[in-house]
């Protein structure tokens, strides 16, 4: 039996989040479900980054003074939270500034490779005509794009694994879709729009017979699921920070040891140098060689704290709330007209909904929640091809973190059920 | 939110005037626009068909395709409306009319504006549009048919030739900023 937020764990933690207090539209209680495009930040986050300045704030990995030295502390010790609360170890950690730019700089690392930097250890991470790289059609358009950009610039060949009808990824085509060819293979750990879980050992299984390395976005995942990159297998993962109920301006980059130390810079100045002459320069080892300039050590900190305090509540219990959300959720395939894009059943799914109103565009569903106080996304979600697999310009998004109750969603749900006949669709 | 959904744009939106694109055949007067509301994905394309030359240019048949929200939908329904028959530097006007309108923030022409009502008058159903000024997320939905409405007038010259005349009008065409 899995151990879910309790009433008064759950009443505990809301109080841990000012934001939650507000009201919105004349005097309405807030019902944010919105968190899969941003979260909300507990107390524990924002002090930590307050307290960073108040107390702390220095230049870090250089300076002789009592004050550069806590800094450092404080910044790499939020990187060691960071690491053990996915699973691995801290020098596997790049700090970026967000989830894009990781994704971005292991692309750019193939990029340079290809380029014929990096040495003879960077030979895995070049691409040229021939060569495939192979994404999925769920794709958010930042795990999306940057692998079209490597394409256009290296002469290899994208491919993407189809979503079925249900919203799932197809991973009986990962045979035919992934080759010998294959050099790359990004995917989603979960979808921002569909909400599934991807069997991420079908992707790593299938990528370690044709040698290809494995890119995760886990910007969905991490923040609502138990998640350990060293037991998932893959060889890149990205999350942001301000989703996991950390501050904006901050993700990370896991990459597994062997691919750090092999993958070329991409980024280059001050922090991530040994030796520099006026002809050339020689690179520390990593984290520090994807770290050029000064780093957003505050809000790394306070990411540190948002993986403390996610850890504290207990990533099992998350998951469980989670799925309670979703549960609820999915009840709105009962009121006429909706139709949910994504996976109708619990197992492998997160709390977020997106969902299309028969007669109704998304941007005046949206309009509608809000006038009730509840906040929703609207429109393609950053996924354009999965709205047009599924014949949507686009759709209404509901998304659950640990601080939303079923009260609200059941307040959503009532508001929804409204929605058509202020419309007059029937 | 009856303010933002007026009686006026939910008929619009059900019943659009204008929607279903007419060939615009070798019609060279013709112009055509397609713009898109990226935050959404909505989009429209827009064909204007004009009558007459120069500064007399004078738009005779509106048509257009597309899908968006409410908002946009009643927004090109109405602005087909009130553009059909309009010389270019006239719907011209009532488009920077109706961008000022978006601009108020819900309050409408202020009262203290002289010429608050003949502006009303001008934008006859549009100005129901006032109370989603309030709205800033909803103002592109709003201005997505007229930005396709310009964009025609830019591309045809048809711009061109209204301000042409204007400043012809008022006395000399090689001092365009003289007056």
């Amino acid at each position: 039996m899995e151990h879910t937020l309790s009433l008064s764990e759950l009443q505990a933690v809301r109080a841990d989040f000012p934001l939650l207090e507000r009201t919105v539209r004349d005097g309405q209680p807030l019902v944010y479900l919105d968190s899969g495009a941003t979260s909300q930040k507990p107390h524990p986050v924002l002090d930590a980054e307050q307290d960073f300045y108040q107390q702390r704030n220095a230049a870090v990995h250089r300076g002789a003074h009592q004050l550069a030295e806590e800094a450092t502390d404080a910044f790499e010790g939020a990187r060691e939270q960071v690491a053990r609360f996915v699973g691995v170890d801290e020098d596997e950690i790049v700090w970026t500034s967000g989830a894009t730019a990781a994704l971005n700089l292991v692309a750019n690392g193939f990029q340079h490779a290809s380029l014929g930097r990096g040495g003879a250890q960077a030979e895995r991470f070049r691409l040229g005509a021939g060569d495939e790289i192979v994404v999925t059609e769920v794709e958010h358009h930042s795990n999306l794009i940057p692998w079209q950009e490597l394409a256009a610039r290296t002469g290899a060949t994208l491919k993407w694994v189809p979503v079925l009808d249900n919203g799932r990824l197809d991973t009986g085509a990962l045979a035919t879709v992934v080759t010998e060819r294959t050099k790359v293979l990004a995917f989603t750990h979960a979808s921002n729009v569909t909400g599934a879980v991807t069997d991420v050992a079908a992707f790593v299984n299938r990528a370690r017979e044709v040698g290809a390395i494995t890119v995760l976005d886990a910007c969905q995942s991490v923040p609502n699921l138990p998640v350990n990159f060293h037991e998932l297998g893959v060889d890149f993962a990205a999350f942001s920070g301000h989703k996991m109920l950390g501050p904006t301006g901050v993700g990370a980059l896991y990459g597994r040891r062997e691919m750090l130390e092999a993958m070329p810079a991409v980024n280059f100045g001050g922090s991530m140098v040994e030796v520099v002459t006026m002809e050339s320069a020689t690179y520390m080892p990593a984290p520090q060689k994807f770290e050029a300039g000064t780093q957003m050590v505050a809000q790394a900190v306070a990411m540190g704290a948002a993986a403390q305090y996610l850890s504290d509540l207990g990533m099992e219990g998350v998951l469980a709330h989670e799925r309670e959300l979703a549960a609820e959720m999915l009840k709105i395939a009962e009121i006429p007209g909706i139709r949910i894009i994504g996976p109708m059943d619990l197992e492998h799914r997160l709390a977020v909904v997106s969902f299309v109103v028969d007669g109704v565009h998304a941007h005046d569903v949206g309009q509608l929640l809000d006038n009730d106080g509840i906040a929703v996304r609207v429109g393609h979600h950053c996924a354009q091809p999965l709205h047009k697999r599924f014949g949507a310009a686009s759709s209404s998004r509901v998304s659950g973190s640990v601080y939303n109750t079923i009260d609200e969603i059941a307040r959503f749900r009532e508001s929804l059920k409204g929605v058509r006949a202020f419309f007059s669709v029937d | 939110m009856e303010q933002l959904y007026q009686q006026v744009i939910l008929d619009h939106s059900k019943h659009p005037n204008g929607k279903g694109l007419v060939d615009l055949t070798d019609d060279l007067l013709g112009g055509e626009s397609h713009q898109v509301n990226p935050t959404c994905g909505d989009e429209v394309t827009m064909r204007v068909m004009f009558e007459g030359t120069g500064g007399d240019r004078t738009i005779s048949k509106v048509s257009w395709d597309g899908q968006g929200c409410s908002i946009s939908q009643a927004s090109i329904s109405i602005l087909t409306d009130l553009v059909e028959g309009k010389k270019v530097s006239e719907a011209e006007a009532v488009a920077e009319l109706f961008r000022d309108l978006m601009n108020t923030r819900g309050k409408g022409f202020a009262d203290d504006d002289a010429e608050a009502e003949d502006k009303e008058d001008q934008l006859g159903d549009a100005t129901a549009f006032t109370g989603v000024s309030k709205f800033p997320a909803r103002i592109k939905c709003a201005l997505l048919g007229w930005s396709a409405l310009r964009d025609t007038f830019a591309k045809t010259g048809a711009l061109a030739d209204a301000q042409a005349a204007t400043v012809t009008g008022t006395g000399g065409v090689h001092e365009p900023h003289g007056e």
